[in-house]
């Protein structure tokens, strides 16, 4: 099968500073893959660099086998939370209708077809009770779901989360990798950027460890070992134990 | 003679009339963006920043509306430039770049043979409003609300979430400088009415009560242009009737609308909040 997401020999910096070295990975289609690794590991920074959004030193990425701006529609960026003001006058539903924008390029206003598309993706995130709600009463999990919803509105084939579950419980959380793990069977690619290794191995399929480079990319039962997880998390053991994960 | 019959019997009050209305519209307007993008002390800046602009055009005879629109826009890139390429934050920035900006002016402007017209620049004089500018303003007003019609969509997700915009492909630093442009020509627009000093207030104060009236954001922005049509209307009414500094009379207006909402605003207001708060307390001893 051809790789949905190809990326050789990155390289990234900030102001002279390494971010991100020479880091390989090939990502086949319907996958929902951990970004994990300690703090500073560079885990946004290279998610800003595939997304186009902060400039690469050298390397290619490849979407499908095209550059990022041919694709960039079919690219779904769900942000960290705390970049969002959720106190925005907008609702649930005209929330999930900014993902129909993309496709409706310039001056074209999203009429009824959008909004019963918004609707219909609201329902397969199980929110669609809450259209009218604003944004700010909800839950951080139903927050989640409600960006999910319309990354669905945008009808993106890879889906980048950026730590989505900061701030969420325990059940919604599950409820979260439920929805994601339905949408990788339909066929989507998935990225999540997870800094908790606690059940990292239980809701990706795969896991991409990195500590400025690549450290391990691979299925997440072989990656999530303590001997593969140390060289990223250079010698925390004891943290390593405590998250549960087995020698 | 009450405050209608002088509106029939006199072209000047017809005009001031006319004009402040279309400013207290389109300034209400601009203002939901420049609120919710947190960008007050910008539009407080930008106002402040067309001053040389609008000195310069004096001295040179030409439109000051081009002026403006220059050291304005010039002043936003002053600003973008300084705190994307130092550690100096945003705000300080704004405070350094306006300030310049509001001092040349200054200068500039003593070179000009009276200083009553710095004082109509600085505070405003709604009812001296001439027939090119009321043409000026309405002008302005139709683009301001044209663009805003139009590139709504772009608006709105630049405002919300400017990083799904830019990964998108939307050029979002090339809406923000539009957005300046459009606050540059509303401050314009704005000098005859509240003047440079008080724009800020017309643009911020009637959005910042719609949005605790509202979740919506196309029901803030006509909410907003309401409130600033009504308090330009009321305070154009005192102003007259009492003969007050129309800006200020007009600005005060607005804070008193503003000020109502802040208490009894069904959602938002503190009177309800802590009436429905003390409510559950009682229901629950």
């Amino acid at each position: 099968m051809k790789p949905v997401l190809h990326v050789s020999n990155l390289f990234v910096s900030y102001h002279g500073n390494d971010a991100i070295r020479n880091m390989s990975f090939s990502v086949k289609p319907g996958k929902l893959v951990g970004i994990i690794g300690p703090n500073g590991a560079g885990k946004s920074t290279m998610l800003k660099a595939l997304l186009n959004l902060i400039p690469k030193d050298k390397g290619e990425v490849l979407f499908n086998g095209k550059p990022f701006v041919e694709i960039r529609k079919s690219v779904a960026y769900l942000p960290q939370r705390s970049q969002i003001d959720w106190d925005f006058p907008i609702n649930v539903l005209d929330t999930v209708m900014i993902g129909t924008y993309p496709g409706l390029g310039f001056l074209k206003k999203p009429r009824k077809k959008e909004k019963e598309w918004a609707l219909q993706c609201l329902k397969e995130v199980g929110m669609d009770g809450f259209s009218k709600r604003q944004i700010g009463e909800l839950s951080g999990g139903q927050q989640q779901r409600v960006f999910l919803a319309r990354a669905l509105a945008q009808k993106a084939d890879i889906l980048f989360l950026d730590e989505p579950f900061v701030g969420v419980d325990i059940l919604s959380e599950e409820t979260i990798i439920r929805i994601l793990k339905k949408l990788t069977s339909m066929g989507k690619t998935i990225f999540v950027v997870h800094h908790d290794l606690s059940k990292a191995n239980e809701y990706f399929d795969q896991l991409l460890l990195l500590n400025k480079e690549l450290i391990h990319f691979g299925d997440a039962n072989i990656v999530f070992q303590k001997e593969i997880l140390a060289k990223a998390y250079s010698g925390q053991f004891s943290f390593l134990e405590e998250m549960g994960v087995n020698a | 003679m009450s405050f209608i019959d002088a509106v029939i019997q006199y072209e000047f009050l017809q005009k001031a009339l006319l004009t402040s209305t279309m400013v207290g519209i389109i300034c209400g307007v601009i203002g939901c963006f420049i609120i919710l993008r947190g960008m007050a002390l910008m539009g407080d800046a930008i106002s402040h920043a067309v001053l040389p602009g609008v000195a310069i055009a004096y001295m040179l005879g030409i439109n000051f509306f081009i002026g403006a629109v220059i050291s304005g826009v010039v002043t936003a890139m002053g600003i973008g430039f300084v705190s994307q390429n130092s550690r100096i934050k945003n705000d300080i920035s704004i405070g350094i770049m306006f300030t310049a900006a509001f001092a040349l002016g200054i200068i500039l402007i003593t070179f000009m043979k009276s200083s009553t017209d710095l004082y109509h620049i600085l505070f405003g004089n709604v009812l001296a409003v001439r027939p090119s500018d009321m043409w000026t303003t309405l002008g302005i007003g139709i683009f301001v609300l044209l663009s805003v019609y139009l590139f709504y969509k772009e608006l709105l997700v630049t405002s919300f979430d400017p990083t799904m915009a830019q990964a998108y492909g939307l050029p979002t630093k090339w809406i923000h400088y539009y957005l300046m442009t459009l606050l540059t020509m509303v401050t314009v627009a704005s000098l005859q009415t509240v003047g440079i000093i008080l724009v800020v207030a017309m643009l911020i104060t009637p959005a910042a009560t719609a949005y605790l009236l509202t979740d919506r954001l196309w029901i803030m922005i006509y909410l907003s242009a309401s409130l600033g049509v009504a308090a330009s209307v009321v305070g154009l009414y005192f102003s007259f009737t009492y003969n007050l500094a129309s800006g200020a009379t007009i600005v005060l207006v607005s804070t008193v609308l503003f000020l109502m909402a802040f208490f009894f605003s069904p959602k938002q207001g503190i009177v309800w909040r802590t009436i429905k708060s003390k409510n559950k307390k009682m229901s629950l001893s």
